[in-house]
């Protein structure tokens, strides 16, 4: 049943760039293995490799000491190997029968054999513990149910080996729970597991070792029972993470900056209040779905509000759209870079000056005034990268500094990150919370929404705690640790879980 | 997402260095931007080969003449295609435009005594009109929420409907005095360049500067390229999108203008498929059918390039004239081929 493998030298080049560098590891059989890394540090792309989505330039890949050469995914899964990807790759109109079979259809004759396809994945369903209907749209299921059915898909081709990339990203903690189990049974029947994930409590929890990669190449593995917290932190980033933040400058007090009362978004923030003062960085944490986005996007007129009150230095404001809100003072930098950030396919300088085109249009644009603003970005906020370029062909780092300095374009006394460092490798991570000190040194209010903790507590002077649509603490910087933001994140009845 | 070795500086820089120059040779080489120039460059020569008269003055001056009406509409389409949009009523809008102009005028002969005064009037009045249907269309699209296909296929419809309905299923003829005064706007030439000609150039000169040298053009782009990025970066994206078909609507009115003095009437069959000939010189000019980018020189170049086969067509008898919208069909399919992008 269970399988075991070899990376042997696996390197894999995109075009000149070489993002695997001879990784050779073996996955044992029947084991949970974490695999740790940065962001870039070719975790995934070995993985692909691994599932047959891509080959590797050099290097072999053996299962069960056998060279094999993969052409596809089907070749993998042919073996036992199925990857379920970190953005779930199932067809929303399609019901959950029709996905679990997409691709492998069992047909009598010409036509399709629905009985057949059903009276299976109802079997397999049921060992993964999905209690939905089998014949429902996928559209209609929640992100766990879908993770369900993309595990009892992976049963159905008889999975061998099971990669896991990021599953709870977007889970609650019982459905977390429910996962593990699975995870654990999965195991017990003999099935290898590789688990991906940025969060180190989960790999501690589930996994039997940890495998770090960095830069693209393969650094330690080491039974997890062995590995506190804190050294698998340092493996994946190669340094002592001592000087990643800079020194809190304590915020001026008196007026604030902006404040915000009895703030509602239907569906997903209830009665928020918070002031932000000059100077100061004011953290957001909570679990995903919590509403910290779209409390923002709602105070930028994004999405309907149904009541509260802002002010802006003092002044009501009532903001529409982000035209208001960049002209009263406020920009707001969205998590999603590619889809709200950049735009991905233009030039650097028609990203940068997009939000203050008319400082550079009188009325004709002068591409020389928008050159200078580019060369004064690019030295100001060390944007490394062919500015001639478009936005797509920096690096992640690169673009988020971009990103950045395009929305300080409009010089705003409020200025919110959300995830800033989102996708970004280590070095520009410490560039961009330099950079974030900086801001607020220069007096303005700084608010930044993050899902990692460490980020909060190391740059924050107070971070508000969201947690079903409604803060449920404020703490302070003295205050700040990680059992202290996860308790008031995920509520204290189920802190056990994420403590050791 | 894999992204460049990070542990050291040095080679970072390098791999970069040596993504960005094939980067820019393959720029240099876009066959976005010189597919169709090389297409009009090969039918001129194919032309002249084939027939003396093709490469003569007259000639030439016939063609773009010709283009006109489908280039200055195709200028606005342009703009729609680009943010992301596309209009498919402007064939029918400028049938009814042009029933409207006339009866317009027809009715003012009695009362404004001057022929000229009343063609000032009935071309102020198509302008309006089209700008007017333009704004329309774009308050349904960007505050209906309506997607663009259909309401434009709504008021396809509608407009032609409508003029054969004031027609009375037949023509709406100008008055004969008012053609007179009326005629020189089609037939006149300036400097040896008939005023269609003049007016088209007019037309592509502004479009360009509109598009690449204005903040307007700068957002149309940025709203075809990502809606939602525009969105956040404070654009005001209704507010464009709607500019865009109000000026697609004035562009309509112009080539309308332009096209009544021509015959002196209008009839159901007017503008009869001229929203796929300027939709089809829009992309054969190179511009993204997903939109964000394009390029006013190469729908110019694509209008004329598509009368350019028809000319050939009348010209020569290899090809029978019949087949005039076979053959741009199949070059339609080439110059999409052509540009395609790898995967």
């Amino acid at each position: 049943m269970s399988l075991h493998v070899a990376f042997d030298g696996i390197t894999k080049e995109f075009g000149p760039v070489r993002v695997l560098h001879g990784v050779g590891f073996d996955l044992n059989p029947g084991r949970v293995h974490g695999l740790l890394g940065e962001n870039g540090a070719g975790k995934s792309t070995l993985m692909k490799i691994l599932a047959g989505y891509h080959a590797p330039t050099s290097g072999t890949l053996s299962i069960d000491g056998e060279p094999v050469t993969f052409r596809n995914s089907r070749d993998a899964e042919k073996r036992g190997i199925v990857l379920i990807h970190q953005e779930l790759s199932l067809a929303d109109d399609l019901t959950v029968t029709q996905n679990m079979f997409l691709g492998h259809e069992i047909r009598r004759g010409w036509l399709l054999d629905d009985r057949a396809m059903r009276e299976r994945a109802v079997q397999a369903l049921r060992q993964v513990g999905f209690e939905g209907d089998p014949d429902g749209k996928v559209r209609d299921l929640i992100v766990a149910e879908k993770q369900l059915v993309e595990i009892a898909k992976a049963q159905l081709r008889n999975a061998r080996l099971l990669i896991m990339d990021e599953p709870t990203a977007s889970l609650t903690p019982s459905e977390c729970d429910r996962l593990f189990g699975l995870i654990d049974r999965l195991r017990r029947d003999g099935v290898t597991i590789v688990y991906i994930s940025h969060k180190l409590d989960e790999v501690e929890r589930i996994t039997d070792e940890v495998i770090v990669m960095r830069d693209g190449r393969f650094v330690a593995r080491a039974p997890t029972a062995e590995t506190p917290r804190q050294r698998m932190a340092e493996l994946m980033v190669g340094r002592e993470l001592t000087d990643m933040f800079p020194d809190k400058q304590s915020p001026a007090i008196g007026k604030p900056l902006m404040a915000v009362r009895g703030l509602t978004v239907p569906g997903w923030a209830e009665d928020v209040s918070f002031d932000l003062h000059p100077g100061e960085i004011l953290g957001f944490a909570g679990l995903v779905g919590a509403g910290r986005t779209e409390l923002f996007e709602g105070i930028l007129g994004l999405r309907p509000r149904s009541g509260g009150t802002v002010e802006i230095e003092g002044r009501p404001v009532v903001l529409r759209n982000p035209r208001e809100a960049m002209r009263n003072g406020l920009t707001y930098l969205s998590e999603d870079r590619k889809g709200k950030g950049l735009h991905v396919g233009m030039g650097l300088r028609e990203n940068l000056t997009l939000m203050t085109l008319r400082h550079h249009a009188h009325p004709l644009l002068s591409p020389a005034s928008e050159e200078r603003a580019l060369e004064q970005a690019v030295a100001s906020f060390g944007i490394r990268g062919n500015p001639q370029g478009t936005a797509s062909s920096l690096s992640g780092g690169n673009q988020q500094k971009l990103a950045i300095a395009k929305f300080l374009e409009p010089d705003p006394r409020v200025f919110v990150l959300d995830e800033p460092t989102r996708g970004v490798d280590v070095g520009a991570k410490r560039d961009i919370y330099f950079l974030i000190a900086r801001l607020a040194a220069e007096g303005r209010g700084v608010i930044v929404i993050s899902s990692e903790l460490i980020e909060l507590i190391g740059l924050c002077h107070r971070v508000i705690v969201m947690r079903g649509r409604r803060v449920s603490a404020t703490v302070p910087a003295d205050r700040l640790s990680e059992e202290e933001l996860i308790a008031h994140a995920i509520g204290t009845e189920v802190s056990t879980h994420t403590h050791h | 997402m894999p992204s460049g070795p990070k542990s050291a500086p040095t080679p970072t820089t390098e791999a970069r260095g040596d993504r960005a120059a094939p980067r820019k040779a393959s720029r240099r080489f876009d066959p976005h931007r010189f597919g169709p120039v090389v297409g009009l460059v090969l039918l001129l020569v194919v032309g002249t080969a084939l027939n003396p008269d093709f490469a003569t003055w007259d000639n030439m001056m016939n063609v773009l003449t010709r283009t006109a009406f489908i280039g200055i509409i195709s200028i606005g389409m342009c703009f729609v295609i680009i943010s992301g949009g596309i209009d498919l009523s402007v064939g029918s809008m400028a049938a009814l435009i042009a029933g409207g102009m006339i009866l317009l005028m027809n009715a003012l002969a009695g009362s404004v005594g001057s022929p000229v005064a009343v063609v000032a009037l009935g071309m102020l009045f198509a302008l309006l009109l089209g700008g007017g249907f333009g704004l329309a269309h774009g308050y349904l699209i960007t505050r209906g929420r309506i997607e663009p296909f259909i309401v434009t296929l709504g008021t396809l419809g509608i407009f032609r409907a409508v003029l054969t309905w004031l027609a009375d299923g037949g023509a709406i003829t100008l008055d004969n005095d008012l053609s007179d005064a009326y005629g020189p706007v089609y037939y006149g030439s300036l400097l040896g360049i008939p005023v269609p000609v003049w007016v088209f150039l007019a037309v592509s000169v502004a479009g360009a500067v509109l598009l690449n040298r204005t903040a307007f053009g700068r957002y149309v782009q940025a709203i075809g390229s990502n809606e939602q990025v525009a969105r956040f970066a404070a654009v005001d994206v209704d507010r464009v999108k709607l500019l865009t078909y109000g000026l697609l609507g004035v562009c309509v009115g112009i080539a309308t203008v332009l096209y009544v003095p021509r015959l002196g009437s209008a009839s159901p069959t007017t503008g009869l498929l001229w929203e796929l000939e300027a939709i089809a010189a829009v992309i054969v000019g190179g511009t993204s059918f997903k939109g964000g980018e394009g390029r006013i020189a190469g729908t110019v170049i694509g209008a004329v390039l598509l009368s350019v086969i028809s000319n050939i067509l009348n010209l020569t008898s290899i090809i029978s004239v019949y087949l005039n919208a076979a053959v741009q069909g199949c070059v339609i399919i080439a110059v999409a081929f052509l540009q395609r992008r790898r995967p």
